[in-house]
């Protein structure tokens, strides 16, 4: 198999994860809302879960819903909010991902784009621009999943406090790379999502202050107190839960391998005159480095990293399969050409130095045969 | 899963069922730091589209078991969020047409909730009784159907009472009034055979649960000619047609599409066996005084067997049978001791309702679990009675029915 630097897209489930889950998946069935003892062991084990990753986050259990992914996480917040009749105006971050900025654009509400500065930065004063008297809610991802850029969290949610509107973030990717707490931000909701953090697909949490006046998107059973209905799906739910303990664990250890990873790959990259990377000047995820190749087509560069032996994508896998330059670049004003070049690589806890190097033979090999047409081209 | 004797009985199969074992042998090429892992939606590498590879191998084993194509399957987190994307997708979609829906008192709470979320928002509702044996009169429907009717919701096999509806019927008549027909079949996907390729249905709810399937994981059938269109409910990348967003979850997907395989190869001989059983159960039961089956005993799914226990309080029969996994109705409303909607729906009184037991078998009942249930039930029943005066007042002949209770 290829080498995978993927792992903004997704992450392979963690051995110890796998091993929670199989109980799960084997002897110990039953559904949690039965009251019998088969039910009363899926209930202790969801429990148990939401306990793991209120701790990871900085949270209490009760504020932890749990959802069939980050994309349900994000639109419940932004639909099961707007329904309040006091929410009709919203302000998101442009750089968002498709499942918040699609459902936003989806609820009744008005919504207000917050621009990035040239990193990719929502700063306070441009989430003062964006704000209006009537905005109720604001939603600002912790961590791109793209350039990886870090926003700086407890100070516009301090802002979007101090004008009265409520505070959401999309943790999905900085969640398990990163410390991080809910409280401690002083944030009202956060969206998590398992697969990224070496937990399985399929579950998710919606982390939310109980004051804020919601509704639940699926209507037909009390789970979750009333915000999520439909039968729990437990074994994703413990991987889920598992997967935070061992992220709150494993952090220091974590940051400093892919760090020292990116580090190298970084400064060996910038090697290029043609390459140029992205929210450079700004606190980036550990594991991720977005770069553009001058002159180069992104598309070819993944065709020709990946007969090399990489899988590497060029931005969201969401919105991969798309040719048009990531709505996140062209918002950071990255000219188009450059945007269209991009290359993401997010690295995870079993990638290694010989494989960062393979990278980079790799990368040589590609710039190098086309530095050389070019020049050919150049000599006629 | 009845492996261990020190373990109750498992008899809920209709609350949920085990993972088979051949589906987590499946589920597990898709998990783990070794196996094939990836985001389907990946497009760059190899990863991603061994991923993709996966979810539409199961895609298409879903479609066989139901007669339809794969294009008309759109995966979802379970049936509870496929009942939603119906209900609420047809109804909003189809707004300016008309704002009346129809469905039966019996469905399932994620049917029910989301047409009372619709009636929140202005839209008009009738909810039709069901006959005194769970099934939906056609003609009391079609007399239900108006110009403004836009969707019509009726489950195909009951979870409580697993009493299987005429759904051609039905759909035969909402054809003739240009009606959507959407269909719950949660609890007969893989116990019934559908063929939705002759069958008039517009939208039909899986899920992988009920089917020794993963759990947090369904799918909507959407029928494409004439093709159904609906609002997606699930925003954010345009997966799944743009019907549904959300990475799809690789290893689910493949493990229902296994439970679907599976369950196309053996439902004919499994229902022959889960009917024995079932005669079995009710053979060693029948004889006893005051019970009485709940639903249609022939128009019934192979599996289930819905029983009041006259003059026994069901919480205390379930209290009483420790020793087997069993229920009083949906797992979903178990944590209220409200008698069951369904039961009161049928025209059972309070004390019926509230005296009745769910046994669902399945794939890992054995005849001997039979035989212990029969053993235990009776001797429970016959325990609760003797401590009941109202079983000695009605054992004197005295008409409980008379006799005015005065108030404390």
């Amino acid at each position: 198999m290829a080498v995978y630097f993927d792992h903004n897209a997704t992450t392979p489930l963690h051995e110890k994860v796998l091993e929670a889950m199989l109980p799960y998946m084997g002897s110990v069935c039953g559904n949690p809302s039965s009251l019998h003892r088969f039910g009363r062991l899926q209930r202790q084990a969801v429990e148990q879960a939401r306990e793991q990753v209120a701790v990871l986050m900085g949270a209490r259990t009760s504020q932890v819903i749990f959802t069939s992914g980050g994309t349900e996480a994000n639109n419940l917040i932004l639909k099961g909010l707007s329904t309040d009749p006091d929410v009709q105006r919203i302000a998101v971050s442009v750089i968002e991902h498709m499942s918040l900025l699609e459902p936003a654009a989806a609820t009744t509400c008005d919504v207000d784009y917050i621009a990035v500065n040239e990193q990719g930065l929502v700063t306070p004063e441009l989430l003062k621009q964006a704000i209006q008297k009537d905005t109720a809610l604001v939603s600002v991802m912790a961590a791109n999943n793209e350039t990886g850029a870090i926003q700086d969290i407890e100070k516009l949610a301090e802002t979007a406090r101090e004008t009265g509107a409520w505070f959401h973030s999309d943790a999905s990717q900085i969640a398990g790379k990163q410390a991080f707490s809910f409280e401690q931000t002083g944030m009202h909701a956060m969206t998590l999502s398992s697969h990224k953090l070496y937990g399985p697909m399929g579950a998710g949490a919606l982390i939310i202050d109980q004051q804020l006046p919601m509704h639940s998107l699926l209507q037909g059973g009390s789970q979750e107190k009333s915000l999520r209905a439909g039968t729990e799906n437990v074994p994703a739910i413990v991987g889920f839960g598992m997967a935070a303990e061992l992220a709150a664990q494993e952090l220091v250890e974590r940051v400093d391998h892919v760090s020292v990873l990116r580090d190298v790959l970084e400064k060996e990259l910038m090697k290029f005159d043609v390459v140029k990377v992205f929210s450079q000047q700004v606190k980036r995820l550990p594991n991720t480095l977005q770069f553009g190749v001058q002159g180069f087509d992104g598309e070819t560069l993944l065709m020709e990293l990946d007969r090399r032996g990489f899988a590497v994508s060029s931005g969201s896998a969401c919105t991969s399969g798309k040719t048009e330059p990531s709505h996140v670049l062209k918002a950071m004003a990255v000219p188009n050409e450059l945007a269209v070049s991009a290359i993401r690589i997010s690295l995870g806890r079993a990638n290694t130095m010989a494989e960062v190097e393979r990278f980079i033979e790799a990368m040589q090999q590609i710039l190098g045969i086309k530095s050389s047409v070019v020049m050919q081209a150049a000599s006629l | 899963m009845n492996d261990k004797t020190d373990r109750p009985i498992y008899l809920d199969y209709s609350a949920t069922t085990p993972i088979d074992k051949r589906v987590v042998a499946e589920m597990l090429k898709y998990m783990g730091p070794e196996s094939t892992f990836g985001n389907p939606a990946s497009r760059s590498h190899s990863y991603g589209w061994t991923a993709e590879a996966a979810t539409e191998q199961a895609r298409q084993h879903i479609a066989d078991l139901v007669g339809a194509d794969t294009r008309e399957i759109i995966f979802t987190s379970g049936a509870t969020e496929s009942d939603n994307l119906a209900i609420k997708g047809v109804a909003h979609f189809n707004k300016k047409r008309g704002q009346h829906i129809i469905t039966c008192k019996t469905e399932h709470k994620a049917v029910l909730d989301s047409c009372r979320q619709l009636e929140r928002e202005g839209y008009e509702v009738t909810y039709l009784d069901p006959e005194t044996n769970g099934l939906v009169d056609l003609d009391k429907l079609k007399a239900a159907m108006r110009d403004d009717t836009t969707l019509v919701s009726i489950m195909h096999v009951n979870n409580e009472i697993g009493v299987i509806q005429d759904i051609e019927a039905i759909g035969n008549a909402c054809r003739e009034r240009k009606i959507i027909f959407h269909v719950d079949a949660a609890q007969s996907a893989g116990k019934v055979p559908i063929d939705l390729s002759v069958l008039p249905v517009d939208l039909m709810s899986f899920s992988a649960h009920k089917i020794y399937g993963p759990k947090g994981m369904g799918a909507l059938y959407v029928q494409r000619k004439p093709r159904v269109r609906l609002e997606a409910q699930m925003h954010g990348g345009g997966h799944e047609r743009g019907m549904r967003s959300g990475t799809l979850a690789t290893h689910q997907i493949v493990g229902m599409g296994e439970a679907f395989r599976i369950a196309k190869e053996e439902m004919a001989t499994e229902n022959e066996r889960l009917i024995t059983l079932r005669n079995q159960l009710w053979d060693g039961l029948k004889d006893m005084e005051e019970v009485y089956i709940n639903g249609d005993f022939e128009q019934r799914v192979a599996g289930n067997l819905n029983i009041s226990f006259n003059f026994v309080e069901g919480e205390s029969l379930l209290m009483a049978l420790k020793d087997l996994a069993i229920s009083s109705g949906s797992a979903c409303t178990s944590a209220s001791l409200e008698p069951s909607y369904v039961l009161r729906a049928l025209g059972r009184n309070d004390e019926l309702a509230h005296s009745s037991i769910r046994f669902s078998m399945g794939r890992y009942t054995t005849s001997k679990d039979i035989e212990i249930t029969i053993k235990h039930v009776r001797s429970a029943v016959e325990k609760l009675r003797d401590l009941s005066p109202l079983w000695d007042m009605f054992k004197d002949g005295i008409d409980l029915e008379s006799i005015e209770w005065a108030a404390h």
